[in-house]
């Protein structure tokens, strides 16, 4: 091997070679905010924040639990709830379609993924949307999984984590996303009255229907730095007040300002603080444990 | 969930100015795009009835075949109403409003006002009456009739303090055994900076959760346009109709048609797509009960409206009112969890 190689990584060695499909997908990654050249690897292990501009990028939610709870400890349920396109609804691409391009795209069901498991070896139950999934929308399935999900919570008498980032009720369900409000809402009451903690964790961004029900009804209500989250999209806001938005506006930041939050929790720390939390809300203690191993691309 | 400007939502429909009450009038001129034949009916019958009073001729019974003429083609009209043509009448600038229907069913009236943290929202109407002597407490959304009463009532669209007021109304009602009325009609909850500042999403989230457990029934009444969340924040309870021409959605039609085809020129088509009419969500299990309306639609009588919503609100009242609270709490709970069970 000559210097020449040695110094000069593959990827830029192999560029204009007809057959590219060496090169592992995924292996190098663009910084979408300091456009920076990042590592795959290293950058899944710094849970995929830029470690030059800090910039966090989105987790799929099985990553995001992955990273949440105790190696060895994550069992997953409600798989069996799938959705159900009750209205038959059609626009330029049939509802149908769309699910199956986005359960290929994503590998999962629906936008919610939920796990019984352990953090720092106290048992919750920990649910995660997952925003590829048609932008993380609200119907029957998300709704139903995540009902499901307290419902365990609280016939094991443990608390409930959920990490929020989502565009809102999904539309193609039209009333029955909107129901899933109320109905989530209705579980979480019942949480509070037992005296279960539940803990919500806004990641950019959370809007509309969730955000305007399960989202903002946590004991803690939780942000990662920078996510937004609000009722009406910034576009909506600017249409109808005909001013532009302050900057910062519906950032986690102008959440805490305003109140609606009770912290910003980075990610690097998400582990440590919310387990410190639910040792004092539960009368719990807390042992030391690692999380799963963020996946590796394939090589 | 977007919701369009009120302006832009209006002006869809056709633009409007009146400084009259539905309540005062019985027979509107306005008309929607696929009314027109009303429109030349009852053109026609005015113009002879003028006629008639300055010649000694008698003409009735010309009228009243124009009259039996208008009645057909105003059933033949309301009879086949695409999605969208309900949508229509169900924002009908002169459909009536929360506050018409408490002049007109609700006896004893005291409105009560703010939060008690920041202001009050007049989108939001909360007081206590009695409907047919029953004493209940009434929270519902106003758009407001004059253009004065539309901006003072912010279009129908409620800010954070309108939630909690109407919350606080509802803890009180259930304090005091009161059984809660809502009547929705919003546009949507009000998007703009100090309504996010001051925790639109919360509000409405509290809103939904409490409804689900307070011990006192509680009857919602789509009225006119029920707009997603901003509606469902008044419309948890344990019995839900809608008047036959209103309508209920999770998007607004404009803001359906926005996303997916990038013009709210399409919105007939997402409102098609979406079934925002309570005959679909009754068949969806979303819904108890439709209300007919007078023929034409609620506006052309808000009287004749007014007098059977507070028929059967008085029927469900003395239904509800003999159930057990524990009974009553575990079937608004299971009824909540069950939606979109298949």
């Amino acid at each position: 091997m000559s210097w020449f190689d040695k110094i000069v990584p593959k990827v830029v060695r192999s560029e204009g070679r007809k057959n590219a499909s060496s090169v592992p997908e995924g292996l190098w990654i663009n910084c979408p905010k300091c456009s920076s050249v990042l590592y795959g690897p290293e950058l899944d292990k710094n849970l995929k924040v830029c470690p030059k501009c800090d910039h966090y990028m989105r987790l799929t939610a099985r990553l995001r639990l992955d990273t949440f709870l105790d190696e060895g400890s994550r069992e997953e349920f409600t798989q069996e709830v799938e959705p159900i396109d009750r209205l038959k609804f059609k626009d330029i691409k049939k509802y149908k379609d769309r699910l199956s391009a986005a359960q290929k795209d994503t590998g999962e069901k629906d936008a919610l993924v939920v796990m019984r498991g352990e953090l720092k070896g106290m048992p919750v139950v920990a649910v995660a949307f997952e925003f590829k999934f048609m932008g993380g929308s609200m119907g029957y399935a998300v709704g139903e999984r995540f009902t499901r999900a307290a419902n365990r919570a609280l016939e094991e008498g443990i608390p409930l984590v959920c990490f929020s980032a989502t565009g809102g009720a999904r539309m193609q369900e039209a009333l029955i996303s909107l129901m899933q409000m109320a109905k989530t809402s209705a579980v979480i009451e019942r949480m509070k009255q037992k005296g279960l903690p539940y803990i919500s964790v806004m990641t950019d961004p959370v809007y509309g229907g969730v955000s305007a029900s399960l989202a903002l009804l946590g004991d803690i209500n939780a942000a990662e730095p920078g996510s937004r989250a609000g009722f009406a999209g910034p576009n909506i806001i600017e249409q109808t007040i005909r001013q532009k938005l302050p900057k910062g506006f519906q950032r986690a930041e102008f959440l805490l300002e305003h109140g609606a939050i009770d912290m910003i929790i980075e990610r690097k720390d998400m582990r440590d603080t919310l387990a410190r939390l639910l040792a004092k809300m539960t009368g719990r203690s807390p042992v030391e444990r690692e999380s799963a191993v963020p996946e590796q691309p394939a090589a | 969930m977007i919701h369009l400007s009120p302006f832009l939502a209006y002006g869809l429909t056709t633009a409007y100015v009146t400084t009259t009450t539905a309540v005062d009038v019985k027979m509107n001129l306005n008309y929607l795009s696929f009314e027109q034949d009303i429109a030349k009916f009852e053109g026609q019958i005015a113009e002879l009835k003028l006629a008639s009073t300055d010649q000694d001729v008698d003409i009735s019974d010309e009228i009243n075949s124009l009259k039996q003429k208008l009645k057909k083609e105003t059933e033949s009209i309301y009879k086949n109403l695409t999605p969208w043509q309900v949508v229509q009448v169900a924002r009908h600038p002169q459909r009536p409003y929360t506050s018409d229907y408490i002049k007109l069913m609700v006896d004893d009236w005291d409105e009560l006002h703010g939060d008690r943290h920041f202001g009050d929202d007049a989108a939001i109407i909360g007081g206590i009456g009695r409907i047919n002597g029953r004493s209940v407490m009434i929270i519902g959304e106003e758009k407001g009739r004059t253009v004065t009463e539309k901006v003072s009532r912010n279009f129908g669209m409620p800010r954070p303090e309108g939630y909690r007021k109407a919350l606080r109304l509802m803890e009180m009602a259930e304090r005091f055994q009161l059984p809660i009325i809502t009547l929705i009609d919003t546009p949507g909850a009000y998007p703009g900076i100090d309504s996010e500042e001051r925790g639109i999403s919360e509000a409405i989230a509290q809103n939904l959760a409490v409804m689900s457990r307070l011990r006192t029934p509680i009857i919602c009444t789509v009225i006119g346009e029920g707009s997603s969340g901003g509606a469902l924040a008044i419309g948890v309870g344990d019995h839900l109709n809608m008047l036959q021409y209103s309508t209920y959605f999770v998007i607004s039609p404009e803001g359906c048609a926005n996303i997916i085809w990038k013009t709210v020129e399409k919105a007939p088509l997402a409102a098609e797509a979406m079934g925002v009419t309570s005959s679909k969500l009754e068949d969806l299990g979303i819904i108890d009960e439709t209300i007919p309306e007078p023929l034409g639609g609620a506006h052309r009588d808000p009287a004749m409206m007014a007098e059977a919503l507070k028929e059967r609100l008085s029927k469900q009242l003395d239904e509800l009112c003999a159930v057990d609270t524990e009974q009553l709490l575990a079937k608004r709970y299971e009824r909540l969890m069950s939606y979109g069970n298949e």
